[in-house]
């Protein structure tokens, strides 16, 4: 007796523990809802990868290949700018498609033409005849000076890169690779290869510019501007002054040359983020509105016992969000549907006790052993139903789409948790009621009337 | 028992309700998606005072197939063939010379990725019926009298083809939009609906149970008649508080997903009505059959 007082306080705690948790602890704040592009606003673009120069058992990784190629771009490109990285999803569909979502950009003709395409490496002489203006110097100031030597900015501001530079006709198409290596000293440095007819423009144009800086663009986005020291004829190039790290990003930016395969854009879907805070509101409100009217039912059908399965399933609500949280389930519009239509099931379990204690009870046992048979016999019932919706939930989750695999996470979660919160979370709060109140039936009647 | 004992009545609204869904849905058809045919959907709002059948009318001069509604105060939806993004650039150009535009989402879907998701919705409605039939079957296993295991499998499938049958032909005969979401309402029915026939069932499994070990020989008829009153209530009870949640979610819930709930409701309210009219009768007419036989 004073287990079942004792089981069912921790329970309330630990429930109470799990909302206070999920709400209001940094760790709340640290791991938000992960929210679908239909929630957040935002693209999602699905390419279909053309794989039919590539024999089939090189399928897997090429297409491994071009999603950490294409992630590269996404996430290093300015069009994510702003969001930083790990915020943008490169993942493979099937075995031809490839999905790239953008949360907060809305355009995604930019977003497109940045993925789809091959980055730009050019390199730019000194046009001889730039004069900087008076404003267009770099400028020195008192802490440029480190440790009493002179440490000259290496910012561009104030210059006009697109006047100081001129093309020179040496551009991608004649890189053979770029590695990293490192010098004697341990300092690294980014070895290119040029094909042998880059080899031959670079001899020229390096003989030229001894002295002066070359500027290397990539993607029009100019990334370093190195002192030539001498005419280079071998067809290698050095790209000093760069971290390990450093040499590491710009070569792999330098090999990126062309994607793997060709992909086409052949779906898009892009929402703009009014529409996905309507959404968000929409599913809460109907959430709350549910919850109440089961409640209701619950409690005025069966009494005490209702009111127990409407405790019961207040605290199944806060540990189903909670693990959506915290495993991360991307919560969509259909996501939170499967949250709502899983609330209505969670409680079904609850019922079936009921009706059978409704029976034991008629029969004449006390309310302690109609409890325990009510439990007994309707497990199998709750097994088996439960077993159906997750098949149903199974196959959803295979069918694909982001929106629908949301949905199926979403409804297949909700089902499992329900079945361990009737099984033990009701039990011990009927226990106890049991025991408390048992003497009188009427609390454990149903029906509206007496 | 009532219900038993009229179950030709039951039987005769059942099939009638088939029939006419079966018959809208050859006739009038579907009103498929872009999901499924491929398109674009653009949907717009819209600030001020614009007349709709103005902005319709616009669109309609540059994209002839367009297909314009309205949908809620200030907001219209365009579904075309598949537009590329300049494309929709382009249009939304056009109308934001005769109005305050805003685009609130647009969604292209080139046509093999659509016919390939017919393809699938189609493999997973299949076998997920037919893994319930399994299911069902081996839950069952033991209780091959009067009516061998299967019957309770392919009985409650037969049930949920009834329940996914008429909210199709509802929707065939509403033009109530098909597309992806209608596939995961039809999915979601059949494995949450066949739990009120599980329910039955399980009585029924029961009551054989213990006349066997009681040596009771008792008409099945009357067995199933008591086991269907047995349950009633709780099968009404269970689908009441799912159908409450998805009334919610069709009320006060996401827009996109009322479709969905839309489904599911009637799916699930037909499906209790099947539970408890159709499916254990129909395991009596079985029951008779066999009888028959022998």
């Amino acid at each position: 007796m004073r287990k079942s007082i004792v089981s069912s306080l921790l329970v309330v705690a630990l429930g109470a523990g799990i909302a206070w948790l999920t709400y209001w602890t940094g760790i709340a704040e640290k791991m938000p809802f992960r929210l679908g592009l239909d929630l957040k606003g935002g693209s999602h673009l699905v390419y279909q990868v053309d794989l039919s120069g590539v024999s089939q058992s090189e399928h897997k990784e090429k297409l491994d290949v071009l999603r950490r190629v294409l992630e590269d771009r996404v996430n290093g490109s300015d069009v994510s700018g702003v969001l930083g990285v790990g915020e943008n999803v490169v993942q493979v569909q099937g075995n031809d498609k490839i999905i790239v979502e953008l949360p907060g950009i809305t355009d995604p003709v930019e977003a497109n033409k940045k993925i789809g395409k091959t980055p730009q490496l050019e390199f730019k002489e000194e046009d001889p005849n730039y004069k900087p203006g008076k404003d267009q110097e770099i400028v020195i100031t008192p802490k440029d000076v480190v440790d009493g030597k002179l440490v000259i900015p290496t910012t561009f501001e104030n210059i006009d890169l697109d006047k100081k530079y001129r093309s020179t006709g040496l551009t991608g198409e004649y890189l053979k690779r770029a590695d990293v290596q490192f010098d004697p000293q341990g300092q690294a440095y980014i070895q290119l290869t040029f094909t042998p007819e880059g080899a031959k423009l670079f001899a020229e144009i390096t003989e030229r510019n001894v002295g002066k800086t070359l500027a290397v663009y990539l993607d029009g986005v100019l990334t370093q501007a190195p002192v030539v020291e001498q005419k280079i004829t071998g067809g290698t190039a050095v790209i000093t002054g760069v971290t390990p790290e450093e040499a590491r990003e710009r070569a792999k930016e330098l090999n990126l040359g062309a994607l793997p395969v060709p992909i086409s854009l052949v779906s898009q879907d892009t929402v703009g983020p009014s529409l996905g805070a309507d959404a968000i509101d929409a599913g809460v409100t109907s959430g709350i509105i549910g919850f109440i009217a089961i409640m209701v039912i619950l409690v005025l059908w069966y009494r005490l016992p209702g009111l127990i399965a409407s405790i019961s399933l207040l605290i199944y609500s806060i540990v189903t969000i909670a693990l959506v949280k915290f495993l991360s389930v991307t919560l969509t519009a259909p996501g939170i549907a499967g949250l709502v239509i899983s609330l209505g099931m969670a409680v079904d379990a609850n019922i079936l006790i009921f009706e059978r204690m409704k029976e034991e009870l008629q029969r004449g046992a006390n309310v302690v052993d109609a409890l325990a048979t009510g439990f007994d016999r309707a497990w199998l019932s709750i097994r088996d139903g439960n077993v159906s919706s997750l098949i149903s939930a199974f196959f959803l989750y295979l069918l694909g789409t982001t929106l629908i695999k949301s949905f199926a996470l979403t409804f297949g979660l909700g089902v499992l948790v329900s079945m361990i919160s009737a099984i033990i979370v009701s039990k011990v709060f009927l226990k106890t009621a049991s025991f408390l109140v048992g003497r009188w039936p009427v609390f454990f009647k149903t029906g509206v009337s007496r | 028992m009532f219900i038993i004992k009229h179950k030709a009545i039951f039987f005769g609204i059942a099939i009638i309700l088939m029939g006419i869904s079966l018959v809208s849905m050859i006739i009038r058809g579907f009103n498929v998606g872009v999901d499924f045919t491929g398109g674009s959907l653009l949907e717009l709002s819209y600030q001020g005072d614009i007349s709709f059948e103005f902005v319709r009318e616009s669109i309609q001069t540059s994209m002839p197939d367009a297909v314009v509604q309205k949908i809620g105060e200030h907001a219209i939806l365009v579904r075309t063939s598949p537009l590329s993004p300049e494309e929709k650039n382009t249009l939304l150009a056009s109308l934001e010379r005769q109005g305050d535009f805003a685009e609130e989402r647009f969604t292209t879907i080139g046509p093999s990725v659509g016919s390939e998701l017919a393809r699938k919705s189609i493999l997973a409605l299949a076998f997920v019926s037919l893994a319930i039939i399994l299911f069902i079957a081996y839950v069952f296993r033991k209780v091959s009298r009067p009516v061998s295991s299967w019957a309770y499998g392919v009985i409650a499938v037969l049930v949920l083809v009834h329940d996914v049958m008429i909210p199709a032909g509802i929707f065939s005969w509403f033009g109530l939009p098909v597309d992806t979401l209608f596939v995961v309402g039809l999915l979601t029915i059949l494995g949450v609906s066949v739990n009120d026939t599980i329910v039955v069932f399980d009585r029924i499994r029961e009551h054989l149970r213990t006349n066997e070990e009681k040596h009771l020989n008792e008409d099945f008829a009357t067995l199933v008649g008591k086991s269907i009153r047995d349950t009633m209530t709780r099968s009404i009870m269970t689908s009441l508080t799912v159908l409450v949640a998805l009334l919610a979610l069709v009320f006060f819930g996401p827009v996109s997903t009322r479709n969905l709930a839309l489904v599911m409701f009637l799916g699930m309210f037909f499906g209790t009505y099947s539970s408890i009219f159709i499916a254990s009768p129909l395991l009596v007419v079985w029951e008779k059959m066999n009888k028959k036989k022998q």
